[in-house]
């Protein structure tokens, strides 16, 4: 037997290298946007920062109400995405059957992921607004509170934006329970909803919550389909009420007003302000919250989603 | 022979256009191990999950013919199959037990037929990890995940499982197959002791173990039922050549 000796392998020393380097760039590219805007943002940082109300043209004075404004749409929003989505797709992967009709419905929702985010914005204009909101007012004699820009709507409209996600990511969760832990309760004597209940969907749990996970991310940030729907230029009070039980009174969202949201002014500092090199500063603090605000929802849901996981000895 | 408790008459399975099981009929007595062997393909685990309609979760499946446990035909439109399912458990072949506790495990089946008290459901996971022959092991981790639990332990557990809802009839789809032989002894065991309050239904690859926990035997080729009888005949006197030679080792 003769053995040969090692030939040098190029084409796999090159790949190689182009696949490092561009990793290499993907990371730089990162740290150099991140590294900005943290050093640009960090001084302007502070208590006041965070809770007052924009002052002066808005070149002085802090990002409070944009910070509550974006928390509020945020939440709302994951209120209205998560259980529509949820329930959507339990329907597609459990109940439904493979149709005509149900393979357009899983068409339409890959295309609605695709859809620009300006379009979700005139149709939560048209469809909540003009529609919904006009029909409440009529129908319970309000005058005119839901058949305006507000709250509601434009976290009805983002939640409508997230939908696609929610969806699909909990599909796969579903999918990927096995079969045999069906079978194993269905042979119990379970029913369909009681097996989905108790088997599938504690089991899908943590890939629900890294649909959340994306949606809030997607949706904290969007600036274009809340243009229309109640994000307000400025807009000093928070958009809150008392609700009262009796005489117990505490302070709620009130989600017929408008708002300010952290990712519209960031857009109206750079481009609406009477002297955008002056707000320069506060826009680079804005975005780092805006930056912080996004991861910290984030890890609220990771958090959750570790336990999960760790409940079903996964980790 | 004992009191009848399952009678099969005429029974036709198709999966869309291929018939998987072919003019099937037979009784299954009360309170004996029933075992199916045969070939793999032969449509001897499809039979089984008709007796407690699991097939029903398959698109496309058509059957006919009659099926009657204690006189009552599983096939009736009006029947309870949530009902039927509690009545007829069911073991598979993999362990396929929830990614829960070992307690969570067991009190499944009871807490969805609407027990919640704490000192019931606490005594149903006692009496059945005894009965599954489990509990001397487990006793002590009844709080911990039961995936972390040995392959045997595991099927035995599923066992135990099953028996919490109190069926009468429990399908074993074999049970042994992916275990060691020390637990598969151990799963052979707990078969012969269920026996005296339950009827048992296995189907099995392993000629060996139909012979050792079996009192009759059913040899399945081609979707037909080509032979039954005491196990004793089937594996020492069979009547009919392709049994044969299948419990033989000439093909198979």
């Amino acid at each position: 037997m003769e053995l040969k000796k090692r030939k040098t392998d190029i084409a796999g020393f090159l790949s190689l290298g182009i696949v490092r380097l561009t990793f290499f760039f993907l990371v730089l590219i990162l740290l150099l946007l991140l590294g900005k805007i943290f050093i640009e943002g960090i001084n302007v940082i502070s208590l006041e920062f965070l809770i007052d109300e924009p002052r002066n043209n808005m070149s002085e004075g802090g990002i409070g109400p944009a910070i509550f404004g974006t928390v509020a749409v945020t939440l709302l929003m994951v209120l209205f995405a998560v259980p529509l989505g949820v329930f959507s797709a339990i329907y597609l992967n459990e109940y439904a059957t493979d149709t005509f009709f149900t393979r357009i419905i899983r068409t339409s929702i890959n295309n609605l992921a695709g859809v620009p985010s300006i379009v979700f914005g005139l149709f939560g204009l048209g469809f909540f607004i003009l529609f919904i909101g006009k029909g409440l007012d009529d129908v319970l004699q309000t005058g005119l509170l839901f058949g305006q820009p507000a709250l509601l709507w434009a976290s009805a409209t983002l939640a409508v934006l997230v939908l696609p996600i929610v969806i699909v990511s909990t599909l796969e969760a579903l999918n990927s329970v096995p079969k045999s832990h069906r079978d194993a309760s269905y042979g119990l004597g379970a029913t369909k909803w009681q097996t989905i209940k108790n088997v599938v969907l504690p089991q899908a749990r943590p890939g629900i919550l890294t649909g959340t996970i994306l949606a809030i991310s997607r949706g904290a940030g969007e600036t274009a389909p809340i243009l229309f729907l109640g994000a307000a230029f400025f807009l000093p009070n928070l958009p809150v009420a008392d609700l009262c039980i009796g005489d117990y009174c505490i302070p709620m969202i009130n989600p017929t007003e408008q708002f300010m949201y952290l990712a519209y002014h960031i857009f109206i500092m750079a481009t609406q302000s009477a002297n955008p090199t002056k707000t320069l500063p506060i826009q680079y603090g804005s975005t780092l919250v805006l930056i912080v605000l996004t991861f910290l929802l984030n890890i609220t849901a990771i958090i959750f989603r570790y336990r999960f996981r760790k409940l079903l000895g996964r980790l | 022979m004992k009191e009848i408790k399952i009678v099969v008459k005429d029974l036709n399975l198709f999966y869309g256009d291929k018939q998987a099981l072919k003019k099937i009929t037979m009784d299954i007595p009360d309170k004996r191990v029933t075992a199916f062997i045969g070939p793999s393909g032969c449509g001897k685990s499809t039979f089984l999950r008709v007796i407690n309609r699991m097939n029903d979760l398959i698109d496309h499946v058509k059957i006919d013919g009659e099926i009657y446990i204690d006189g009552v035909n599983i096939y009736d439109k009006s029947l309870d199959i949530v009902n039927l399912r509690k009545n007829v458990g069911m073991v598979f072949q993999k362990s396929n037990l929830f990614p829960k506790t070992v307690y969570e495990n067991i009190v499944y089946g009871p807490r969805i037929n609407g027990i919640k008290d704490k000192k019931v459901l606490d005594e149903i996971v006692e009496r059945t990890l005894n009965q599954a022959a489990i509990w001397e092991e487990v006793k002590d981790r009844l709080n911990e995940n039961a995936l972390s639990l040995s392959g045997g332990q595991q099927q035995r557990l599923c066992i135990a499982r099953a028996l919490a809802v109190e069926p009468e009839i429990i399908l074993m789809d074999e049970p042994a197959s992916a275990l060691d032989p020390l637990s598969t002894a151990k799963i052979e065991e707990l078969i012969h002791d269920l026996k005296k309050q339950y009827t048992i239904v296995i189907v099995t690859h392993n000629m060996q173990q139909a012979a050792r926990v079996s009192d009759q035997t059913a040899f399945f080729y081609l979707g037909e039922l080509i032979e039954y009888d005491r196990t004793t005949t089937i594996f020492t006197n069979p009547s009919k050549k392709q049994t044969e030679d299948y419990v033989t080792g000439r093909f198979g």
